[in-house]
């Protein structure tokens, strides 16, 4: 069940030198809410990800998340926030323990054994807790980062391509964890390029092209088909 | 943060297995040049043992925030909630780890190779690198952060650090003169009083700035 926005982003323009890669983006997100959005290579979903995240200052327009604004009150959004991207934010030489260890003392989490072993018995990786992540695969690292997530009980989460590089069943398991997430009353933002199964955690689609968000709508009235569609007509139309 | 790099390492053995082939490879190149010449030694011999140091320390240091790069991590440091300047000082005392652990073997490697009696002076040469290496990291790791994100980092990492390091250099190679020459320190003492001034100059920056430049 969808509550207050606790993602807002509105007139959102960022500009790369001569490119102008986002163009006055208006998104909403809500408490118990996931929006998955689309778009084609360099569309600018990462970019906005990365300002809603802190990381990146906008050009014009402004980013809000529980209310506070994204580059004026930046270390008080990544007290509510977390991210999942392409790299799981995990060192390799570490064990997964360790790594949780690390990431709990810098910011001030709990980080006493019992708390650690039950975020990564959370993940279903407590008998792999004293073995080194290098040897972890993709899916059992991207355990790690979650537990890490976990750990910071973020009221956001924003992921970018959460599902790459996982096999069904790490697929399925965190399809599981991301719902209990928003169940919970938490904010998902998700990046993807696929059409697959991970659309069906998206309470809404969001499609952006040139610029802008071509098409906003609820997802569960469409069948994957019928987002190719929309996808196809609304990138051709921005573009 | 220092616990974190220091397991790291110790478990990868990157930086300190470079360092020390380095330093042997370093070493070798002096003694063929300076040959065992104890005039010429006792003069360019304190430069030479900086100069060491700071090579090799140039090369240990512009790694320190390439771990974070590698493993992905940059983007989780920032988005992590909390004062910044833990994490300088974090880097800063990992860093100072290594350096002394370098300084050490370059420093027994010197003895070794020119055959030199460090013991009378040894107490004041420590106090020495204490000091000239809390300014060499202190100023090394807030510019290995500066240019960590940047394509030409390997070039721009030393072209940023050497010109800014002159005064711990100049004051160290003059005290380690003095020390050789069996000089007391207090002939010296207006270059061990730059080398704090420098020391606590560059660590009160660092922590100032160091938030700005993570966020770059």
């Amino acid at each position: 069940m969808a509550g207050d926005p606790l993602i807002r982003v509105s007139g959102l323009v960022r500009v790369f030198g001569a490119t102008r890669v986002l163009d006055g983006v208006d998104l909403e997100v809500a408490a118990g809410e996931a929006v998955a959005l689309l778009g084609p290579n360099g569309a600018g979903k990462t970019t906005l990800l990365k300002i809603v995240s802190t990381l990146l200052r906008p050009t014009r327009g402004t980013a809000t998340v529980c209310g506070l604004d994204c580059v004026r009150q930046a270390e008080a959004v990544r007290g509510v926030i977390d991210l999942v991207a392409h790299g799981s934010h995990v060192y390799e030489d570490l064990t997964a323990r360790e790594n949780l260890t690390f990431w709990a003392n810098l910011a001030g989490w709990p980080a006493d054994r019992d708390t650690l072993t039950a975020a990564l018995a959370d993940v279903d990786l407590e008998r792999h807790a004293d073995a080194r992540v290098r040897t972890f695969s993709a899916g059992m690292k991207r355990r790690v980062a979650l537990a890490r997530v976990g750990l910071g009980h973020p009221r956001v989460l924003l992921l970018d391509e959460p599902f790459a590089g996982l096999d069904q069943r790490a697929r399925k398991w965190l399809e599981g964890r991301l719902e209990t997430f928003k169940a919970g009353g938490g904010a998902l933002l998700l990046v993807t390029h696929s059409f697959g199964r991970e659309l069906g955690l998206a309470d809404r689609l969001a499609i952006l092209a040139g610029g802008r968000i071509a098409l906003d709508t609820p997802r569960a009235a469409l069948s994957p088909e019928d987002v190719q569609r929309l996808y196809v007509g609304s990138t051709e139309e921005a573009s | 943060m220092a616990w974190k790099d220091l397991l790291t390492e110790r478990r990868s053995k990157e930086t300190l297995n470079s360092l020390l082939f380095f330093s042997v490879a370093l070493l070798f190149v002096f003694q063929f040049a300076i040959g065992m010449d104890r005039e010429r030694m006792g003069a360019v011999l304190p430069g030479l043992l900086w100069l060491a140091f700071i090579l090799s320390g140039v090369l240990g240091l512009g790694r320190v925030f390439l771990i974070e790069r590698e493993n992905d991590c940059w983007e989780g440091l920032l988005l992590t909630p909390g004062d910044k300047s833990a994490i300088y000082l974090g880097k800063l005392a990992g860093s100072l780890a290594l350096m002394l652990v370098v300084e050490v073997m370059v420093l027994t490697l010197f003895v070794v190779f020119f055959n030199l009696d460090v013991g009378p002076i040894l107490p004041g040469l420590l106090l020495l690198r204490a000091l000239g290496t809390l300014g060499f990291c202190a100023v090394g790791t807030l510019f290995a952060a500066m240019t960590a994100q940047v394509r030409a980092r390997e070039l721009l990492f030393p072209v940023l650090l050497l010109p800014v390091l002159v005064p711990v250099l100049l004051a160290t190679v003059k005290t380690t003169e003095a020390l050789f020459l069996h000089e007391p320190l207090t002939e010296v003492s207006h270059w061990l009083k730059l080398l704090a001034a420098a020391d606590v100059i560059y660590l009160v920056i660092g922590l100032l700035t160091f938030d700005f430049i993570l966020e770059g």
